[in-house]
């Protein structure tokens, strides 16, 4: 009950935000605040199988750069009026161009997921890993769609009802999305399905002496995890309005890798919670000087050697003391 | 003569130059408890492995119910009926004794591709499990794996082991680390359980074998040299000088 209200209070702060950072002056915010939701996003989905399914994927930037290049990609067919391949006509429109960005980001876990998942411990990491390299280099070298400089995205996507030009619109649109697939993600966590999922990640052998055969389950977990990145990634590309390689770089895996263990791992909030504490450090720290992951090392460090939790776990911790 | 639950017929798994299981035949009959014994090294893990799925024979069949089950995944032999449990524990730490058990249930009532509906509060669940751990006694229910005891993480493996509604269970030494009152409880607990479901016990405690096996299988270094009820498995000369003569005395 005491978390139902926190969670409610928590929400109507994260819908008022835009109003008040225009009050307070500081619109810059807003377009922060986006970033941190579009990011929050990804690292839940990867929190389903890192922290749930036990299952470390080092690549799982490529579906959040796939969800990007796909509404890019429907942006220059729609803008050039040409098809892709003569077939699939361009798009401009949320409608169309979130649920296909979900759609091929699926269908990339799928068959990624497939040969991955034969595999386990740190093959796993650099199978994914590798993968994830050839989809920056496969997307490095598409000249077609701008090649390393990446790809402009003129205008927003279009959706009935909204105008995303508006930054709050987006930032609401964002919000909407996250909240969503939070929920999406709790019933998962909680239903037989994620039942199966936490039992995989804690005695793999066990489940299988109990009759379950446990890839396909890790495999539609899997898909699921890269399906809701998809998701994350074209939500940003509608906010930054450029996709480029970068965003399936090994990087950017590791950061929202960093980002579900700082928040949490295994927990509702704590991806959302990693993401706004990393995006605020960069934000904070990068301020200061440009080296600014110099400081997150320690930080981090610090993270998982006196709080394993993450920042939940502290949390969690002082509201048991108070 | 009815058909045996399991017929284990010519199973050869060697690793390197050593042959740990060498041309093992045996059959446990239906509601049967057959014993398999052996001195440590004679290869009895080796060859539960090869009946549950974990390591695959170089030769010869594994036939449960009159199917060959030989390329079987561990899965797919206990979804079939084949049910284990487990000599070091494999159990879900983090979780209770119940949602361990709840676990297994679900695991039995078809596929878990449900993704909407809480399962930590269906009853459908929960009311089994609780009867599976009344039934081998286990009474924390609401306690964390972490927190039992050795003795009663061994109820638990068999409780989780009952819950697949199993034809043959194998158990690999129920008795390992338990005291002598632990022991003979669950000792009491496997005979409640005999005749009901055939059961392929591996155990090192003579004491129980000996009190609750129909028949015993004696193994040593791979080989089975040895099937007979009890007295038999005493009288045989071939066991008594492969084993501590002193063990097989009453």
């Amino acid at each position: 009950m005491r978390n139902a209200l926190l969670l409610a209070a928590l929400l109507a702060a994260a819908i008022a935000l835009p109003w008040a950072a225009e009050a307070l002056g500081q619109p810059a915010t807003i377009g922060l605040a986006t970033r941190i939701l579009c990011l929050g996003i990804a690292a839940a989905s990867l929190n389903l199988i890192l922290g749930h399914g036990g299952m470390v994927s080092f690549g799982h930037a490529l579906y959040y750069g796939l969800g990007a290049y796909t509404v890019g990609i429907l942006w220059e067919h729609f803008r050039l009026a040409e098809p892709i391949f003569g077939l699939i006509p361009g798009s401009n429109a949320l409608l169309v161009t979130l649920p296909a960005a979900m759609a091929v980001a699926g269908v990339a876990a799928a068959v990624i997921g497939a040969l991955s998942l034969r595999t386990s411990g740190v093959q796993f990491i650099m199978i994914t890993l590798a993968f994830a390299q050839m989809g920056f280099f496969l997307f490095v070298g598409l000249k077609a769609y701008g090649g390393d400089d990446g790809l402009l995205i003129r205008r927003r996507n279009i959706a009935p009802g909204l105008d995303l030009r508006d930054q709050n619109q987006l930032y609401w649109l964002c919000l909407g999305f996250l909240v969503a697939w939070l929920l999406l993600q709790w019933r998962i966590v909680e239903s037989r399905f994620g039942r199966v999922l936490e039992g995989i990640r804690q005695n793999e052998r066990r489940m299988a002496a109990i009759g379950i055969a446990t890839y396909r389950y890790k495999l539609v977990s899997f898909v699921i995890a890269g399906m809701g990145c998809g998701l994350a990634g074209a939500l940003t590309a509608n906010y930054l309005r450029f996709v480029s390689p970068d965003l399936m770089a090994w990087q950017k895996s590791g950061e929202i890798m960093v980002m579900v263990i700082l928040g949490g791992v295994g927990t509702l909030l704590g991806p959302v919670v990693g993401a706004a504490a990393l995006v605020g450090m960069e934000y904070v720290l990068g301020g200061i000087t440009e080296n600014w992951q110099f400081f997150l090392g320690p930080i981090l460090l610090a993270v998982v050697l006196w709080a394993p939790g993450g920042i939940m776990g502290l949390l969690g911790r002082g509201a048991r003391r108070g | 003569m009815v058909e045996p639950v399991l017929q284990v017929r010519g199973l050869r798994k060697r690793f390197g130059g050593l042959a740990a299981t060498d041309d093992v035949s045996l059959d446990v009959r239906p509601g049967e408890l057959h014993a398999l014994i052996g001195p440590n090294g004679a290869g009895k893990t080796t060859l539960i492995g090869q009946l549950t799925g974990e390591i695959t024979p170089d030769s010869g069949r594994v036939v449960f119910c009159g199917e060959d089950i030989t390329g079987l995944s561990v899965a797919a032999r206990v979804k079939r009926g084949l049910a284990r449990s487990f000599q070091i524990v494999q159990l879900l730490d983090d979780d209770t004794a119940l949602a361990n058990v709840a676990l297994a249930v679900q695991a039995r009532a078809g596929h878990s591709f449900r993704f909407w509906r809480a399962a930590g509060r269906d009853a459908r669940l929960l009311e089994p499990a609780r009867a599976l751990l009344d039934q081998v006694g286990l009474a924390r229910h609401d306690t964390s794996v972490a927190d039992l005891s050795h003795g009663e993480r061994k109820l638990l493996e068999l409780a989780m082991a009952l819950a697949a509604q199993p034809k043959l269970l194998l158990l690999d030494e129920p008795m390992a680390g338990l005291g002598a009152a632990e022991s003979l409880r669950m000792t009491e607990t496997l005979r409640a359980l005999k005749g009901g479901i055939a059961i392929l016990l591996i155990e090192h405690d003579m004491e129980a074998v000996f009190a609750l096996a129909d028949r015993i299988t004696v193994l040593v270094y791979g080989r089975a040299i040895a099937t007979g009820t009890a007295e038999e498995i005493r009288a045989n000369p071939a066991v008594q000088d492969a084993y501590l003569a002193e063990d097989l005395s009453p």
